[in-house]
C-alpha cells in the first residue's frame, strides 16, 4: 500500500520541523489535544469525501523498572501514541483502520484505509454514533501524579525486593517484580462534534517471590498494588502480602482426589467471572457464543442471595475510563440482583438491538468488541446473604474432609470452555482440616459456572478490592479437586 | 548535532538511515555505553473475520517505531518510541542513558565506534512479498468458503467463524559492534472455530493454521479438509463425558501434542530463567534431565513453519540447537543479554513482539524428534489410560510447573481408544514429567502457535511425534 500525502490545513506545532514531520493534534509537549486533532481530522475527512467518521485516539508515557538480588534487571522507558479511525461511506457500510503513525501523512493514509475497508462492511450490522456520545460524563476523582523518574523507580523497587528476601530465610529470590508508572491520555471524536478527552496517571507494583526448602519443591506466590502515582503505591502492603501468602505455601502436602467445599479468594472469584462474562454480554448473546439468551433476562442464574454489578466507576478502580470506545459515559450496571440476571452489558449496536441504551462497554471497531469494567460482587440487599459467620477454620473442625481454599487460579486461558460453561484450572491454595491449614502440592478444580452460581453458600468477611472488581471470600460447595495423593 | 531530513518512511535499506543511526550509535559509546542497539519496525497488519457467512470485521493497521537499548557491564536501558524522528532517537538515547546513569558528551565523535558493517540485506528478494499477498477481496471470498464449508460439513452448529489476520514487518537492526541487518517478515494464520449445541450438549472447538513467509498460503489452503476435520472432532464432543480425575499414563498425538514440551521444558531453557533462577536446569548441562528416548530440537530454518525466521531480532541468523539429546541437556537458548549474563553463547533467538519489547531468548521451531515407534504401539502398551488428540493453550509458573488444557481426549482402554472425554486439565513438574516420556513414534509433525512470554507474543512452532507419558495428574471431575 502506498502513503497518501496530505498538506495540513494550517501550521502546526514546530516540534519536529527539522525532519519534515508532524504528528497531528500534538502540543509542544507531545501531549494529544483533542479539539485540535478534531480540527485536523475534520478538515482532512472533508479533502477525502468522508462525510461521517468518528475516532479513538491515545497516548502513554511509561517508565518501569524490575530488579534481581540488589541489580537492576531491566530499566524500560516507552512513548507509544496510536491513532483508530472508522468511516461510513455512502451505503452506510463501515470500514476501519488503526495506525500508530500520527503523522498527517499517516492520518491520512488511515482514513483512506477505513474508507477502502467499508467496502466490505456488513450492511447486516452497521455501527452507529452512540446517542450517549455527547452526554455528561460521570465525575471521576482521579488526581495527576507527577512521575517519579526511572531512578527513584529502582531505588524503591530495590528496597520492596530487600525487605521482602529478608522476611524468611526460605525466599531466595523475587523472580518476578516490577514498579511502573504511566502518564496517558485517551480521546474519542466523532463528525458530530462529540470531542472526549481524559488524562490520567497510574501506576504498578508486583512482587512474586520464590521459596525453597531443602529437600522441597520450590513455593511461590506474590501481590499486586495500583495507585495513581508511584509516591502513593502501598509498597509496605504489597511487601507484607506477598511474604505472608509465599511463606503460607511453603508447608505443602498432596489432597486427595474429590468433590469439596471450596473458599475462593476475591481475586480467584473475580478472575472466574471474568472468564465467564460472556453471561452477561450482549454481543456474545448476539453472536449465539453465550450461555445466555435474550430470554435469560429476569430468570434466575445464581442463588437468590447473590449480586454482581460492574461498576467502572467504583473509587477502587484505579484508572477507571470515564467512556468507552465510542464515548458512551461508563456508569454501574447491574448484572445480577437476588439471583436473577437483570440486565447486559452493551455497546451502541447491541444495545439498539435490544431496544435499550448503550452502557458505557464497547471497544471500537468494524464490530465493536463488548467486555465488563470492574465487577461488585456480594450479597443482594435484604437477601441475608446466604450461610451467616461463615468461618473456614471454625468449619473445617467438623470433621470430614475439609475446605479447600483456592488462594489463585492459573491458565484460565486454557482451562475455561466460555461458551460450554466448563473449566478445569490449576490452583494454589490450602487444604484446612481440624482448623490446620496446609498448602496445597499441586491440583486442578473443575465445574460448570452455572452450578458453581446456583451452588454458592455464602460469603466470608468483608468485601476487598482488587485490580478486577470487590469481591468478598465465596464458597461454594461440591466442586472437583484433582490432586495427586 | 546536525539532523537530517529522511522521512519515516524511507524503506530501511536507504542509506540515509545509515547517516542517522550511526551518529546515534557513536554519541551512545561516547557516552559510555558498552553497546547500543536499535531496532526499527515498520508493520502493515490485515484481519478479517467471518461469522456464519458474512463478513463482520475488517481491520486493517499500521505502524512503525524504534526500541534502542544501551548495555553497560550486565545491565541494560531500552526504551521504545512510535516516533522514528531524528530528535525522537535522541531524546529515547538520553533517556536510555540516564537510566545506566550515563550522559552524552558535548561534543560527539565516532570514538570508539567504527561505523557500521555492510548491510545484511536478508530482505531483497522479499519487497514484493506484500503486493503479492491476497487482498481484501480475495481474502474475505476464501474466508467465506471456509464458514460455508464448516456449514456443508457440520451438524448442530450454532455458530461458525473463520479469522484470517495478515501480518508484514520491515526490521533493521543496528548496533554499535557493527551489527547492520536488515529483514521483511510475513507471517499469515487461518483460524476456524465452531460452537456446536444440542439441548444441554456443547462443545467448541478451534482450529489454527499459520506459515511464515508465503504471500500464496491463503491461496493453497485446503479450507474445506479442515472443515471437514473440524465438524467431526466437533461432532464426537457434543455427546462426550467429562473425564475422571486421576494419575494416569497418556499418548499426546502429534502436532500441537507438543505443547507439553514447549510448556514443560522448552521456556525452562532459555537464559532468560537462567537469569531469573526460576529454572531447575540451570547448572544441567551435560546430565540426564530426560527419558533416553527423548531428544529435543529448536530451530529457526525449516521452510515456512511459523517459528522460522532468517534473521533474529538482533540481527543474528538463527542457529539449530540441540537442546536435549537422548535424554542428556545438551544447550540452552541464548540472546544478547542471555550470553552477557549467563555465559551461552547466543543462538539467534533474541525474539521480541515489536518494537516494544527489548529481545529476549525465546523459542522458534521446538519440537521432539521422531522416535521408532508407530502410534498404534504406543495406545498398545496402555491398558487404562487417556488419548489426548488436541490440546488447547497452556503455562509454566515460577516453580516450574505447568499445564496444558486438552480439547478432544480419547480414554484408552486394553490398549484401544474408547470413549471420547472432555474437560481434561494435564498438570506436573517439567522435573518429573521429563523422564517420564518413555516412547515416541515415528510420525513427527509440527504445529503453528503464539507464545506470550517476557518479550510478548512471538509465532512459534511446536511439534512431536505422538509420545507416551507414563503417568501424569489428569484434572477433571
Amino acid at each position: 500500500m502506498e502513503a497518501t500525502s496530505s498538506s495540513p490545513d494550517r501550521p502546526l506545532s514546530n516540534r519536529n520541523e527539522l525532519t519534515g514531520e508532524q504528528s497531528v493534534g500534538d502540543l509542544e509537549d507531545g501531549h494529544l489535544e483533542a479539539p485540535r486533532l478534531q480540527e485536523t481530522v475534520a478538515a482532512m475527512a472533508r479533502r477525502a469525501g468522508v462525510r461521517q467518521w468518528d475516532l479513538g485516539a491515545a497516548c502513554s508515557s511509561d517508565r518501569s523498572v524490575q530488579v534481581d538480588r540488589g541489580e537492576a534487571k531491566q530499566l524500560k522507558a516507552a512513548q507509544r501514541r496510536s491513532i483508530t479511525v472508522r468511516v461510513w461511506n455512502e451505503a452506510n457500510r463501515i470500514g476501519i483502520t488503526s495506525t500508530s503513525d500520527l503523522s498527517e501523512a499517516g492520518l491520512a493514509r488511515a482514513l483512506a484505509g477505513a474508507k477502502a475497508a467499508s467496502a466490505f462492511g456488513n450492511e447486516d450490522e452497521t455501527p452507529a454514533f452512540s446517542p450517549l456520545a455527547t452526554a455528561p460524563l460521570p465525575a471521576l476523582v482521579q488526581p495527576l501524579r507527577p512521575s517519579l523518574g526511572i531512578l527513584k523507580l529502582l531505588a524503591t523497587l530495590k528496597e520492596a525486593e530487600a525487605d521482602l528476601l529478608g522476611r524468611h530465610p526460605a525466599i531466595a529470590t523475587v523472580p518476578y517484580n516490577g514498579l511502573a508508572e504511566r502518564s496517558s491520555e485517551r480521546i474519542y471524536l466523532n463528525s458530530d462534534g462529540a470531542c472526549r478527552q481524559q488524562s490520567l496517571t497510574t501506576a504498578s507494583v508486583y512482587l512474586y517471590a520464590r521459596a525453597e526448602e531443602t529437600g522441597r519443591k520450590p513455593r511461590s506466590s506474590g501481590a499486586v498494588r495500583l495507585a495513581y502515582g508511584a509516591d502513593s503505591l502501598d509498597v509496605t502492603g504489597c511487601i507484607e502480602e506477598a511474604a505472608e501468602r509465599t511463606i503460607a505455601h511453603l508447608d505443602y502436602g498432596p489432597i486427595p482426589t474429590g468433590q469439596y467445599t471450596c473458599v475462593f479468594s476475591p481475586e480467584a472469584f473475580l478472575d472466574l467471572i471474568g472468564a465467564f462474562s460472556s453471561l452477561f454480554n450482549a454481543r456474545a448473546v448476539l453472536d449465539g457464543v453465550s450461555l445466555s439468551s435474550r430470554d435469560s433476562l429476569g430468570q434466575a442464574l445464581a442463588v437468590p442471595f447473590l449480586a454482581i454489578h460492574d461498576n467502572g466507576l467504583h473509587p477502587g478502580n484505579i484508572g477507571a475510563s470515564a467512556f468507552d470506545g465510542e464515548g458512551t459515559p461508563t456508569r454501574r450496571l447491574s448484572l445480577v440482583e437476588g439471583g436473577v440476571l437483570r440486565h447486559f452489558l452493551h455497546s451502541e449496536a447491541t444495545a439498539r438491538a435490544f431496544g435499550v441504551e448503550p452502557t458505557g462497554h464497547a471497544g471500537m471497531g468494524a464490530k465493536a468488541s463488548v467486555g465488563p469494567n470492574w465487577f461488585e460482587v456480594g450479597p443482594s440487599p435484604e437477601s441475608g446473604g446466604g450461610a451467616a459467620d461463615l468461618d473456614r477454620f471454625l468449619a473445617s473442625r467438623n470433621g470430614g474432609q475439609g475446605l479447600v481454599v483456592i488462594d489463585s487460579l492459573s491458565a484460565l486461558h486454557a482451562g475455561v470452555k466460555a461458551s460450554q460453561g466448563s473449566f478445569s484450572l490449576p490452583f494454589d491454595g490450602w487444604l484446612i482440616r481440624d482448623g490446620e491449614q496446609r498448602s496445597i502440592d499441586a491440583a486442578t478444580v473443575a465445574g460448570d459456572i452455572r452450578t458453581v452460581l446456583q451452588s454458592l453458600l455464602g460469603f466470608e468477611g468483608a468485601a476487598k478490592i482488587t485490580p478486577d472488581g470487590l469481591c468478598p471470600w465465596v464458597w461454594v460447595e461440591g466442586l472437583a479437586v484433582t490432586g495427586d495423593a | 548535532m546536525t539532523l537530517s531530513t529522511l522521512s519515516p518512511a524511507a524503506p530501511f535499506h536507504d542509506e540515509g538511515w545509515i547517516r542517522r543511526l550511526e551518529p546515534l550509535l557513536a554519541a551512545g559509546r561516547a557516552a559510555g555505553a558498552d553497546l547500543v542497539e536499535v531496532f526499527l519496525e515498520r508493520t502493515d497488519h490485515l484481519g478479517v473475520l467471518a461469522e456464519q457467512d458474512t463478513i463482520t470485521s475488517v481491520s486493517p493497521a499500521f505502524g512503525m517505531g524504534a526500541g534502542l537499548r544501551v548495555f553497560r557491564g550486565d545491565r541494560d536501558g531500552f526504551v521504545s518510541t512510535n516516533d522514528l524522528s531524528e530528535s525522537a532517537l535522541h531524546a529515547a538515547l538520553d533517556e536510555a542513558l540516564a537510566m545506566l546513569e550515563l550522559r552524552r558528551n558535548a561534543s560527539v565523535g565516532l570514538g570508539s565506534f567504527e561505523g557500521l558493517g555492510n548491510l545484511r540485506d536478508f530482505a531483497v528478494a522479499k519487497q514484493p512479498w506484500l503486493e503479492s499477498c491476497p487482498d481484501l477481496t480475495e481474502a474475505t471470498a476464501r474466508l467465506l468458503e471456509g464458514t460455508h464449508d464448516l456449514e456443508r460439513h457440520g451438524s448442530y452448529l450454532q455458530a461458525r467463524r473463520g479469522s484470517y489476520a495478515r501480518n508484514w514487518q520491515e526490521v533493521l537492526v543496528v548496533a554499535s559492534d557493527g551489527t547492520h541487518a536488515r529483514d521483511i517478515r510475513l507471517h499469515q494464520t487461518l483460524g476456524l472455530s465452531v460452537l456446536a449445541a444440542d439441548g444441554d450438549h456443547r462443545a467448541s472447538l478451534s482450529r489454527r493454521f499459520g506459515t511464515t513467509d508465503n504471500p500464496d498460503d491463503l491461496r493453497h489452503w485446503d479450507g474445506e479438509s479442515a472443515a471437514i476435520d473440524l465438524c467431526a472432532s466437533a461432532a464426537t464432543m457434543l455427546y462426550a463425558d467429562y473425564v475422571e480425575a486421576g494419575q494416569f499414563p497418556v499418548v499426546l498425538a502429534n502436532r500441537f501434542g507438543g505443547v507439553i514440551f514447549h510448556e514443560a521444558c522448552g521456556h525452562l531453557l532459555e537464559t532468560t530463567q537462567v537469569e531469573r533462577g526460576t529454572t531447575p536446569f540451570a547448572d544441567k548441562v551435560g546430565e540426564l534431565i530426560a527419558h533416553p528416548a527423548v531428544t529435543a530440537i529448536d530451530e529457526g530454518s525449516s521452510n515456512g513453519a511459523f517459528g522460522s525466521l532468517d534473521m533474529d531480532d538482533e540481527g543474528m541468523e538463527p542457529q539449530r540447537s540441540v537442546l536435549i539429546e537422548n535424554g542428556v541437556l545438551k544447550h540452552f537458548l541464548s540472546d544478547r543479554a542471555g550470553e552477557l549474563r549467563t555465559g551461552h553463547r547466543r543462538t539467534g533467538s533474541g525474539r521480541r513482539q515489536s518494537h516494544a519489547f527489548a529481545a529476549a531468548s525465546r523459542m522458534r521451531n521446538t519440537f521432539i524428534a521422531a522416535g521408532p515407534h508407530s502410534p498404534e504401539e504406543l495406545i498398545g502398551s496402555i491398558d487404562q489410560g487417556l488419548y489426548c488428540k488436541s490440546m488447547g493453550g497452556g503455562s509454566v509458573g515460577p516453580t516450574g510447573q505447568f499445564n496444558f488444557a486438552v480439547e478432544e481426549g480419547y480414554l484408552i482402554e486394553d490398549g484401544q481408544l474408547t470413549r471420547p472425554v472432555k474437560g481434561a486439565t494435564l498438570i506436573g513438574e517439567a522435573k518429573e514429567v521429563m523422564p517420564r516420556i518413555s516412547m515416541c513414534a515415528n510420525d513427527l509433525e509440527l504445529a503453528a502457535g503464539f507464545c506470550g512470554s517476557v518479550s510478548g507474543s512471538v509465532n512459534v512452532t511446536v511439534g512431536q511425534p505422538h509420545i507416551k507419558v507414563n503417568s501424569i495428574t489428569v484434572g477433571g471431575r
